[in-house]
């Protein structure tokens, strides 16, 4: 029942919903929340490359500055390219009709995003950009096929080429293997590269729960006092249980 | 939480028979109490408005649109609008926030009276109000306060720490509490690859699946919660207690817990052939289990049951 009914929904669904769900592996991301320069470097990387069509709506400014230990003056100044207050939304001057005429799609929000796909699939997705010239923007990505995002960080990474294989599996059917060569050099090589996305990913996690360390050593606390507050309710509750057989 | 508490507090009144008589009537309020519970929490889990919550409700409110007849308009009637919208949203909120926690807090009230007027059971399946003393103060009960006060201080600490660990170091629980699909904002023209109920619907839900049916899949589901109800006359053993009774009833017990869980797996995973199939032997014996309750105390051999509490 269920099955048809997806079905029928997704007839009606935009066709590229359904590439959403590659079976690509994902590369581990081995982000480090702790570290505070990688978190600066992503929040760099990302006023610059991403926050221009992607908002992250649900941050403001001046949260990100605080929590990443930049001084106020120094956000206001380096990091925030539309003018305005510190104390304001990380929103976009692309209008959303704009995008989706340029795009196909309203580029979607970066505040919980990393919630929403997961830190691999994010460091994975960023680097599987590859050279297609069958569309429009010139490029495709593995993780997520026939995608609307040129691939912005070009520049940095270089142009990929797709080579394709065909590999035998155990059970003898072929199946094809896809392959991205590095074809034309960027501005980074290849380890600065994993570096520069694993450091976007890594701020993208952040943003995702700015709370998260501190609810875990808050957490902690909490959970000490009432070890202690359990133990004390046991020997009460014996106690007072003591003379019943 | 509340569920696995509830679920536990349920099975304790299935082991020890606390649904037989004179018990039916705090059976059938507890019964009412876990109705509202899933409505409760099936209504909250669309206010956050995510991907996950649109389409799980889409889901669920669809199947009252499998009742033959009146189907489509009651289903029109749930959601306030064609499809599931801001006047649903609206309604879903207030339910969940005042009205169905009012019926909620009013049936807990009704259960304690029910239980008041024959008073608690135990694991012996002893009536305590049989023996009184001089005072008639029953000679095999002890007093709530203060001997059950103090052991429920140890129980909610216990239940407050599993509590933090999870609001402090595992909100998401890997995807089972909060799942990734929710946090992509509530989208009608996009739906998800696979969408499951949270886990304390799975085992209806795999119900529901298992039968090819939409209608009869829906009676099947709804059957599966109905025949909780009828419990206290399912099973017409006069002992209680699982400690009296014979093997084969244990067996059956454990058969029933087994395809309960087995089921709440199932509901959580995508419906290829052989989990159907699976799905279909475990429904069966969900059922079957009562069949067997209306079955068993016919040949059973069952164990004396005390007069009195044993120590």
């Amino acid at each position: 029942m269920k099955k048809y009914l997806v079905i029928a929904l997704l007839a009606l669904a935009p066709a590229w919903v359904l590439a959403a769900g590659g079976s690509v592996p994902l590369d581990k991301a081995n982000i480090d929340p702790t570290n505070k320069q990688s978190l600066q470097r992503g929040a760099r990387i990302f006023v610059n490359y991403c926050l221009s069509c992607h908002s992250a709506a649900l941050m403001r400014y001046e949260r990100m500055g605080t929590d990443l230990g930049i001084d106020e003056k120094l956000v206001s100044e380096n990091l925030m390219f539309t003018g305005g207050k510190v104390g304001e939304l990380m929103k976009v001057a692309t209008a959303a009709d704009d995008a989706k005429e340029w795009f196909g799609i309203v580029p979607p929000d970066m505040s919980v995003i990393a919630r929403a796909r997961g830190v691999d699939w994010l460091y994975t997705y960023m680097r599987s950009f590859y050279r297609d010239d069958s569309r429009h923007i010139g490029v495709n990505n593995l993780v997520f096929p026939d995608v609307g995002m040129p691939n912005v960080l070009w520049e940095l990474q270089g142009i990929q080429e797709p080579v394709i294989t065909t590999v035998k599996g155990h059970d003898g059917t072929e199946h094809k293997v896809v392959k991205l060569e590095l074809s034309d050099p960027g501005l980074q090589t290849p380890r600065e590269f994993d570096r520069t996305v694993r450091d976007l990913v890594n701020f993208l996690d952040y943003m995702g729960e700015p709370a998260k360390y501190d609810r875990r050593q808050l957490g902690t606390r909490v959970i000490l006092f009432l070890l202690v507050f359990l133990v004390l309710a046991y020997l009460l509750k014996r106690n007072y249980w003591k003379d019943i057989h | 939480m509340f569920f696995i508490v509830v679920y536990l507090h349920m099975f304790r009144g299935l082991i020890y028979g606390s649904f037989k008589k004179p018990r039916e009537l705090i059976w059938i309020f507890g019964m009412i109490i876990y109705v509202c519970l899933m409505a409760e929490a099936f209504m909250g889990y669309l206010l956050p408005w995510g991907q996950m919550s649109y389409w799980g409700a889409q889901v669920i409110i669809s199947l009252f649109g499998a009742i033959p007849g009146i189907g489509d308009s009651l289903a029109l009637w749930i959601r306030g609008d064609f499809v599931i919208a801001d006047a649903t949203l609206n309604r879903f909120f207030a339910f969940h926030v005042i009205a169905v926690p009012i019926v909620l807090l009013a049936l807990v009230v009704l259960h304690i009276l029910a239980l008041h007027e024959v008073g608690s059971n135990n694991p012996d399946g002893v009536e305590i109000k049989k023996h009184k003393d001089d005072n008639g103060i029953p000679l095999d009960g002890i007093p709530f306060h203060p001997y059950y006060t103090v052991k429920d201080i140890v129980g909610v600490a216990v239940f407050l720490i599993i509590f933090s660990v999870i609001v402090f170091f595992m909100p998401e629980m890997g995807g089972w509490f909060l799942e990734r699909d929710n946090f992509i904002p509530a989208d009608p023209l996009k739906t998800p690859e696979h969408i499951v109920p949270l886990w304390y619907f799975t085992p209806f839900y795999a119900i529901l699946r298992a039968v090819p049916d939409k209608f009869l899949g829906v009676v099947a589901m709804g059957g599966a919660i109905f025949v909780l109800f009828l419990l206290p006359w399912l099973d017409r053993s006069p002992v209680k207690s699982i400690r009296y009774r014979g093997v084969i009833y244990k067996i059956a017990i454990a058969v029933f817990v087994i395809s309960f869980v087995a089921l709440g797996y199932l509901g959580t995973q995508p419906a290829t052939e052989i989990m159907t199939w699976f799905a279909r032997v475990f429904s069966l014996l969900y059922f079957g289990f009562f069949v067997a309750l209306l079955i068993i105390p016919k040949f059973e051999k069952t164990k004396p049951v005390p007069d009195r509490v044993t120590s």
